[in-house]
Protein backbone atom coordinates (compact mmCIF):
# COMPACT_ATOMS: atom_id res chain seq x y z
CA UNK A 1 0.00 0.00 0.00
CA UNK A 2 2.06 2.51 1.13
CA UNK A 3 4.81 3.08 -1.42
CA UNK A 4 5.97 5.99 -3.67
CA UNK A 5 4.20 6.16 -6.86
CA UNK A 6 6.72 6.72 -9.92
CA UNK A 7 5.82 9.48 -12.09
CA UNK A 8 5.75 7.08 -14.85
CA UNK A 9 3.79 4.25 -13.47
CA UNK A 10 2.19 1.39 -15.84
CA UNK A 11 -0.97 0.90 -14.04
CA UNK A 12 -2.26 -1.90 -16.23
CA UNK A 13 0.55 -3.98 -17.25
CA UNK A 14 0.46 -6.37 -14.18
CA UNK A 15 2.00 -7.09 -10.86
CA UNK A 16 0.31 -4.65 -9.14
CA UNK A 17 -3.61 -2.73 -8.04
CA UNK A 18 -4.49 -0.61 -11.29
CA UNK A 19 -6.07 1.10 -8.46
CA UNK A 20 -3.50 1.20 -6.09
CA UNK A 21 -6.06 -0.10 -3.64
CA UNK A 22 -5.58 -2.94 -1.62
CA UNK A 23 -8.05 -5.76 -3.28
CA UNK A 24 -10.61 -6.29 -0.25
CA UNK A 25 -10.58 -2.77 -0.48
CA UNK A 26 -12.16 -3.03 -4.29
CA UNK A 27 -14.29 -5.67 -3.32
CA UNK A 28 -15.84 -3.30 -0.53
CA UNK A 29 -16.54 -0.49 -2.57
CA UNK A 30 -18.55 -3.02 -5.04
CA UNK A 31 -20.15 -4.03 -3.15
CA UNK A 32 -21.29 -0.74 -1.31
CA UNK A 33 -21.98 0.09 -5.20
CA UNK A 34 -24.33 -2.72 -5.43
CA UNK A 35 -25.85 -1.94 -1.89
CA UNK A 36 -26.28 1.58 -3.22
CA UNK A 37 -28.70 0.44 -6.14
CA UNK A 38 -30.47 -1.63 -4.02
CA UNK A 39 -31.30 1.17 -1.70
CA UNK A 40 -31.72 2.95 -4.85
CA UNK A 41 -34.52 1.20 -6.17
CA UNK A 42 -36.28 1.41 -2.92
CA UNK A 43 -35.95 4.99 -2.75
CA UNK A 44 -36.76 5.33 -6.22
CA UNK A 45 -39.86 3.07 -6.19
CA UNK A 46 -40.72 5.11 -3.08
CA UNK A 47 -40.61 8.18 -5.12
CA UNK A 48 -42.43 6.80 -8.26
CA UNK A 49 -45.78 5.96 -5.77
CA UNK A 50 -45.47 9.48 -4.05
CA UNK A 51 -44.91 11.26 -8.05
CA UNK A 52 -48.31 8.96 -8.85
CA UNK A 53 -50.55 10.00 -5.61
CA UNK A 54 -52.56 12.99 -5.77
CA UNK A 55 -51.51 14.13 -2.03
CA UNK A 56 -49.24 12.46 0.60
CA UNK A 57 -48.86 12.60 4.20
CA UNK A 58 -46.96 15.98 5.66
CA UNK A 59 -43.75 15.02 7.07
CA UNK A 60 -43.68 18.16 9.64
CA UNK A 61 -46.87 16.54 11.45
CA UNK A 62 -46.09 13.03 11.20
CA UNK A 63 -42.56 13.42 12.78
CA UNK A 64 -43.39 16.24 15.93
CA UNK A 65 -42.35 14.58 18.99
CA UNK A 66 -39.81 14.64 20.80
CA UNK A 67 -38.55 11.85 23.60
CA UNK A 68 -39.89 12.88 26.98
CA UNK A 69 -41.19 16.05 25.78
CA UNK A 70 -45.09 14.68 25.65
CA UNK A 71 -47.34 16.48 22.67
CA UNK A 72 -45.05 19.57 22.41
CA UNK A 73 -44.85 20.07 18.65
CA UNK A 74 -40.69 19.74 17.59
CA UNK A 75 -40.99 18.76 13.89
CA UNK A 76 -37.69 17.26 12.54
CA UNK A 77 -35.85 17.95 15.93
CA UNK A 78 -35.45 14.10 17.03
CA UNK A 79 -34.34 12.87 13.44
CA UNK A 80 -31.89 16.41 13.62
CA UNK A 81 -30.15 14.50 16.62
CA UNK A 82 -30.30 11.26 14.62
CA UNK A 83 -28.47 12.62 11.94
CA UNK A 84 -25.99 13.82 13.79
CA UNK A 85 -25.18 10.93 15.91
CA UNK A 86 -24.76 9.12 12.92
CA UNK A 87 -22.30 12.13 11.56
CA UNK A 88 -21.00 12.10 14.70
CA UNK A 89 -19.84 8.35 14.90
CA UNK A 90 -18.59 8.61 11.02
CA UNK A 91 -16.21 11.28 12.30
CA UNK A 92 -15.12 8.97 15.33
CA UNK A 93 -14.84 6.02 12.38
CA UNK A 94 -12.70 8.25 9.79
CA UNK A 95 -10.51 8.75 13.48
CA UNK A 96 -10.27 4.76 13.95
CA UNK A 97 -8.46 4.58 10.71
CA UNK A 98 -6.52 7.63 11.03
CA UNK A 99 -5.07 5.53 14.03
CA UNK A 100 -4.92 2.88 12.19
CA UNK A 101 -2.56 4.17 9.94
CA UNK A 102 -0.07 4.89 12.15
CA UNK A 103 -0.69 1.76 13.99
CA UNK A 104 -1.66 2.94 16.86
CA UNK A 105 -3.38 0.35 18.85
CA UNK A 106 -5.11 2.59 21.43
CA UNK A 107 -6.14 5.49 19.17
CA UNK A 108 -7.96 2.64 17.05
CA UNK A 109 -9.38 0.72 20.03
CA UNK A 110 -11.00 4.32 21.66
CA UNK A 111 -11.98 5.72 18.50
CA UNK A 112 -14.05 2.26 17.67
CA UNK A 113 -15.58 2.42 21.41
CA UNK A 114 -16.95 5.54 20.54
CA UNK A 115 -18.15 5.03 16.80
CA UNK A 116 -20.14 1.24 18.34
CA UNK A 117 -21.39 4.06 21.17
CA UNK A 118 -22.52 6.04 18.20
CA UNK A 119 -24.26 3.75 16.62
CA UNK A 120 -26.03 1.89 19.30
CA UNK A 121 -27.48 5.12 19.89
CA UNK A 122 -28.54 5.73 16.81
CA UNK A 123 -30.54 2.57 16.96
CA UNK A 124 -31.99 3.41 20.33
CA UNK A 125 -33.43 6.17 18.59
CA UNK A 126 -34.88 4.24 15.74
CA UNK A 127 -36.35 1.90 18.25
CA UNK A 128 -38.06 4.84 20.20
CA UNK A 129 -39.35 6.27 16.86
CA UNK A 130 -40.58 3.14 15.68
CA UNK A 131 -42.16 2.34 19.18
CA UNK A 132 -44.36 5.77 19.25
CA UNK A 133 -45.24 5.64 15.93
CA UNK A 134 -46.50 2.26 16.45
CA UNK A 135 -48.30 3.32 19.37
CA UNK A 136 -50.01 6.30 17.23
CA UNK A 137 -51.24 3.14 15.17
CA UNK A 138 -48.88 3.39 12.18
CA UNK A 139 -47.20 0.12 10.90
CA UNK A 140 -47.11 -1.68 7.95
CA UNK A 141 -50.72 -1.69 6.52
CA UNK A 142 -51.79 0.89 8.78
CA UNK A 143 -52.14 4.89 8.47
CA UNK A 144 -53.21 7.09 10.99
CA UNK A 145 -51.94 10.18 9.47
CA UNK A 146 -54.22 12.15 6.89
CA UNK A 147 -52.56 13.76 3.75
CA UNK A 148 -51.20 17.55 3.77
CA UNK A 149 -54.40 18.80 2.39
CA UNK A 150 -56.52 16.84 4.60
CA UNK A 151 -58.22 13.85 2.46
CA UNK A 152 -57.30 10.07 3.40
CA UNK A 153 -53.86 8.65 2.61
CA UNK A 154 -53.39 5.42 1.64
CA UNK A 155 -50.87 2.81 3.50
CA UNK A 156 -48.06 3.72 1.32
CA UNK A 157 -47.01 6.46 3.67
CA UNK A 158 -46.39 4.08 6.50
CA UNK A 159 -45.32 0.86 4.17
CA UNK A 160 -42.27 2.95 2.34
CA UNK A 161 -41.03 4.47 6.04
CA UNK A 162 -41.13 1.29 8.19
CA UNK A 163 -39.28 -0.84 4.72
CA UNK A 164 -36.60 1.39 3.85
CA UNK A 165 -36.16 2.86 7.99
CA UNK A 166 -35.72 -0.99 8.59
CA UNK A 167 -33.44 -1.62 5.74
CA UNK A 168 -31.22 1.27 6.65
CA UNK A 169 -31.57 0.08 10.70
CA UNK A 170 -30.78 -3.24 9.72
CA UNK A 171 -27.40 -1.97 8.19
CA UNK A 172 -26.57 0.17 10.89
CA UNK A 173 -27.22 -3.27 13.16
CA UNK A 174 -24.75 -5.09 11.27
CA UNK A 175 -22.65 -2.28 11.15
CA UNK A 176 -22.47 -1.92 14.90
CA UNK A 177 -21.79 -5.78 14.74
CA UNK A 178 -18.81 -5.51 12.50
CA UNK A 179 -17.57 -2.51 14.25
CA UNK A 180 -17.82 -4.43 17.59
CA UNK A 181 -15.58 -7.49 15.73
CA UNK A 182 -13.05 -4.84 14.64
CA UNK A 183 -12.83 -4.00 18.33
CA UNK A 184 -12.17 -7.23 19.64
CA UNK A 185 -9.31 -7.80 16.63
CA UNK A 186 -7.83 -4.49 17.62
CA UNK A 187 -7.81 -5.69 21.62
CA UNK A 188 -6.55 -8.76 20.91
CA UNK A 189 -3.97 -7.59 18.93
CA UNK A 190 -4.96 -9.43 15.80
CA UNK A 191 -4.12 -6.37 13.40
CA UNK A 192 -0.28 -5.73 15.31
CA UNK A 193 0.21 -9.23 14.35
CA UNK A 194 -0.82 -8.75 10.90
CA UNK A 195 1.57 -5.39 10.81
CA UNK A 196 -1.33 -3.38 9.49
CA UNK A 197 -5.34 -2.47 10.13
CA UNK A 198 -6.31 -2.35 6.62
CA UNK A 199 -9.50 -4.10 7.80
CA UNK A 200 -10.81 -1.00 9.72
CA UNK A 201 -10.72 0.95 6.63
CA UNK A 202 -12.80 -1.54 5.02
CA UNK A 203 -15.02 -1.52 8.55
CA UNK A 204 -15.13 2.04 7.47
CA UNK A 205 -16.43 2.09 4.16
CA UNK A 206 -19.36 0.00 4.74
CA UNK A 207 -20.17 2.72 8.25
CA UNK A 208 -19.75 5.65 5.92
CA UNK A 209 -21.94 4.09 3.83
CA UNK A 210 -24.59 3.51 6.16
CA UNK A 211 -24.13 7.27 7.36
CA UNK A 212 -24.46 8.44 3.20
CA UNK A 213 -27.67 6.46 2.96
CA UNK A 214 -29.28 7.85 5.95
CA UNK A 215 -28.83 11.38 3.94
CA UNK A 216 -31.05 10.24 1.45
CA UNK A 217 -33.53 8.69 3.76
CA UNK A 218 -33.73 11.61 5.88
CA UNK A 219 -33.82 14.18 3.39
CA UNK A 220 -36.79 11.43 1.36
CA UNK A 221 -39.10 11.01 4.03
CA UNK A 222 -38.44 13.91 7.01
CA UNK A 223 -37.73 17.07 4.45
CA UNK A 224 -39.79 16.24 0.86
CA UNK B 1 -41.20 17.80 -11.55
CA UNK B 2 -39.19 14.84 -12.90
CA UNK B 3 -37.42 16.76 -15.73
CA UNK B 4 -36.03 19.26 -12.98
CA UNK B 5 -34.88 16.75 -10.89
CA UNK B 6 -33.44 14.53 -13.46
CA UNK B 7 -31.79 17.79 -14.84
CA UNK B 8 -30.63 19.51 -11.59
CA UNK B 9 -29.02 15.74 -10.92
CA UNK B 10 -27.38 15.60 -14.05
CA UNK B 11 -25.33 19.37 -13.21
CA UNK B 12 -24.68 17.61 -9.42
CA UNK B 13 -22.78 14.43 -11.02
CA UNK B 14 -21.05 17.06 -13.22
CA UNK B 15 -19.95 18.81 -10.85
CA UNK B 16 -19.25 16.08 -8.75
CA UNK B 17 -17.11 14.05 -11.36
CA UNK B 18 -14.85 17.26 -12.15
CA UNK B 19 -14.52 18.20 -8.32
CA UNK B 20 -13.40 14.67 -8.35
CA UNK B 21 -11.04 14.63 -11.32
CA UNK B 22 -9.82 17.90 -10.39
CA UNK B 23 -8.89 17.16 -7.01
CA UNK B 24 -7.01 14.24 -8.51
CA UNK B 25 -4.59 16.59 -10.95
CA UNK B 26 -3.48 19.08 -8.23
CA UNK B 27 -2.75 16.17 -5.71
CA UNK B 28 -0.72 14.54 -8.49
CA UNK B 29 2.02 16.56 -7.52
CA UNK B 30 2.71 15.21 -3.91
CA UNK B 31 2.04 11.44 -4.67
CA UNK B 32 4.62 10.57 -2.13
CA UNK B 33 4.04 11.80 0.95
CA UNK B 34 0.17 10.16 0.50
CA UNK B 35 -0.16 7.43 2.71
CA UNK B 36 1.81 8.81 5.64
CA UNK B 37 -0.23 11.95 6.38
CA UNK B 38 -3.38 11.59 7.81
CA UNK B 39 -5.46 14.92 7.55
CA UNK B 40 -7.11 15.53 10.81
CA UNK B 41 -8.19 18.90 9.89
CA UNK B 42 -10.02 18.41 7.26
CA UNK B 43 -12.00 15.52 9.11
CA UNK B 44 -13.54 17.86 11.27
CA UNK B 45 -13.51 20.68 8.93
CA UNK B 46 -15.87 18.02 7.01
CA UNK B 47 -17.97 17.63 10.15
CA UNK B 48 -18.61 21.01 10.50
CA UNK B 49 -19.65 21.47 7.02
CA UNK B 50 -22.03 18.65 6.98
CA UNK B 51 -23.54 20.21 10.92
CA UNK B 52 -23.99 23.22 9.19
CA UNK B 53 -26.01 21.84 6.16
CA UNK B 54 -28.20 19.60 8.09
CA UNK B 55 -28.69 22.49 10.33
CA UNK B 56 -29.36 24.65 7.32
CA UNK B 57 -32.01 22.22 6.26
CA UNK B 58 -33.18 21.67 9.99
CA UNK B 59 -34.02 25.56 9.95
CA UNK B 60 -35.71 25.55 6.23
CA UNK B 61 -37.50 21.98 7.37
CA UNK B 62 -38.79 23.83 10.56
CA UNK B 63 -39.22 27.69 10.19
CA UNK B 64 -39.07 28.65 6.57
CA UNK B 65 -40.90 26.21 4.72
CA UNK B 66 -44.61 25.95 6.54
CA UNK B 67 -44.92 29.96 6.11
CA UNK B 68 -45.25 29.13 2.47
CA UNK B 69 -48.12 27.63 0.40
CA UNK B 70 -47.96 24.00 -0.80
CA UNK B 71 -47.33 24.69 -4.21
CA UNK B 72 -43.69 26.43 -3.26
CA UNK B 73 -42.89 23.12 -1.95
CA UNK B 74 -41.27 22.27 -5.15
CA UNK B 75 -38.51 24.98 -4.42
CA UNK B 76 -37.48 24.09 -1.27
CA UNK B 77 -37.12 20.13 -2.29
CA UNK B 78 -34.75 21.66 -5.36
CA UNK B 79 -32.93 23.35 -2.19
CA UNK B 80 -32.88 19.97 -0.18
CA UNK B 81 -31.77 17.99 -2.94
CA UNK B 82 -28.56 20.51 -3.46
CA UNK B 83 -27.90 20.50 0.06
CA UNK B 84 -27.99 16.86 0.06
CA UNK B 85 -26.13 16.35 -2.76
CA UNK B 86 -23.18 18.49 -1.22
CA UNK B 87 -23.43 15.93 1.95
CA UNK B 88 -23.35 13.06 0.11
CA UNK B 89 -20.06 14.66 -2.14
CA UNK B 90 -18.53 15.38 1.42
CA UNK B 91 -18.98 11.89 2.56
CA UNK B 92 -17.74 10.02 0.08
CA UNK B 93 -14.92 12.51 -0.78
CA UNK B 94 -13.90 12.77 2.71
CA UNK B 95 -15.01 10.32 4.87
CA UNK B 96 -14.83 7.55 2.41
CA UNK B 97 -11.47 8.96 0.93
CA UNK B 98 -12.62 8.91 -2.47
CA UNK B 99 -11.26 11.58 -3.58
CA UNK B 100 -7.53 10.72 -2.94
CA UNK B 101 -7.48 7.72 -4.09
CA UNK B 102 -6.10 7.95 -8.31
CA UNK B 103 -8.49 8.33 -11.05
CA UNK B 104 -9.63 5.37 -12.30
CA UNK B 105 -10.46 4.33 -9.08
CA UNK B 106 -12.87 7.43 -8.78
CA UNK B 107 -14.31 6.68 -12.31
CA UNK B 108 -14.21 3.08 -11.35
CA UNK B 109 -17.60 4.23 -8.75
CA UNK B 110 -18.81 7.37 -10.10
CA UNK B 111 -19.59 6.33 -13.65
CA UNK B 112 -21.30 3.40 -12.89
CA UNK B 113 -23.27 5.70 -10.29
CA UNK B 114 -24.44 8.00 -13.41
CA UNK B 115 -26.92 5.62 -13.57
CA UNK B 116 -29.00 6.23 -11.29
CA UNK B 117 -29.56 9.55 -13.58
CA UNK B 118 -31.63 7.49 -15.94
CA UNK B 119 -32.90 5.75 -13.14
CA UNK B 120 -34.66 8.69 -11.13
CA UNK B 121 -35.68 10.33 -14.24
CA UNK B 122 -37.46 7.82 -15.82
CA UNK B 123 -39.61 6.68 -12.87
CA UNK B 124 -40.62 9.90 -11.55
CA UNK B 125 -41.76 10.72 -14.94
CA UNK B 126 -43.58 7.45 -14.60
CA UNK B 127 -45.06 7.97 -11.55
CA UNK B 128 -46.14 11.45 -12.52
CA UNK B 129 -47.32 10.29 -16.16
CA UNK B 130 -49.29 7.61 -14.01
CA UNK B 131 -51.50 10.22 -11.88
CA UNK B 132 -52.07 12.44 -14.88
CA UNK B 133 -53.58 9.20 -16.57
CA UNK B 134 -55.43 8.18 -13.73
CA UNK B 135 -56.60 11.97 -12.75
CA UNK B 136 -58.03 12.63 -16.72
CA UNK B 137 -59.28 8.86 -17.60
CA UNK B 138 -60.83 8.05 -14.19
CA UNK B 139 -61.73 11.11 -12.34
CA UNK B 140 -64.25 9.50 -10.27
CA UNK B 141 -61.62 7.92 -8.19
CA UNK B 142 -60.03 10.84 -7.11
CA UNK B 143 -62.94 12.27 -6.14
CA UNK B 144 -64.18 9.03 -3.77
CA UNK B 145 -61.07 10.42 -2.52
CA UNK B 146 -62.04 13.59 -1.32
CA UNK B 147 -65.83 12.14 -0.12
CA UNK B 148 -63.91 9.60 2.31
CA UNK B 149 -62.41 12.42 4.27
CA UNK B 150 -65.60 13.11 5.75
CA UNK B 151 -66.16 9.94 6.47
CA UNK B 152 -63.11 8.44 7.57
CA UNK B 153 -63.38 4.63 8.09
CA UNK B 154 -62.93 2.77 10.99
CA UNK B 155 -59.10 2.23 11.92
CA UNK B 156 -58.24 5.28 9.85
CA UNK B 157 -59.00 7.91 12.47
CA UNK B 158 -57.20 10.49 13.38
CA UNK B 159 -54.43 10.39 16.12
CA UNK B 160 -55.65 9.25 19.50
CA UNK B 161 -53.91 11.83 21.84
CA UNK B 162 -54.52 9.31 25.20
CA UNK B 163 -52.35 6.57 23.04
CA UNK B 164 -49.64 8.61 22.52
CA UNK B 165 -46.56 8.01 25.24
Amino acid sequence: MAHVIPAEQKWWSGGKSPFNVEYGKLMMWYFLMSDAFTFGAFLISYGTIRFSSNAWPDPNKVFSSFPFMGHANLPLIFVSLMTFILIMSSVTMVLAVGSGHTNDRKGVIKWMFWTIIGGIAFLGCQAWEWTHLYHQNAWWGRNPFTNYDGTMASTNFTNFFFTITGFHGFHVFSGVIINIIMLIMAWRGDFDRKGHYLMIEKAGLYWHFVDLVWVFVFTCFYLF
Amino acid sequence: MGICIYLLLSILAHRYIFCMAHAETTKEGHHGDKEKTFDTKAIWRTFWILLIITCIELVIGMFIAPRFPHSMKIWFNLLYIIFTGAKAFYIIAEFMHLRHEIKNMILTIAVPALLFLWFIGAFLWEGDSYKQMRNNLAPHDSKSMQESKEHPKQGEHQVNPEKVN
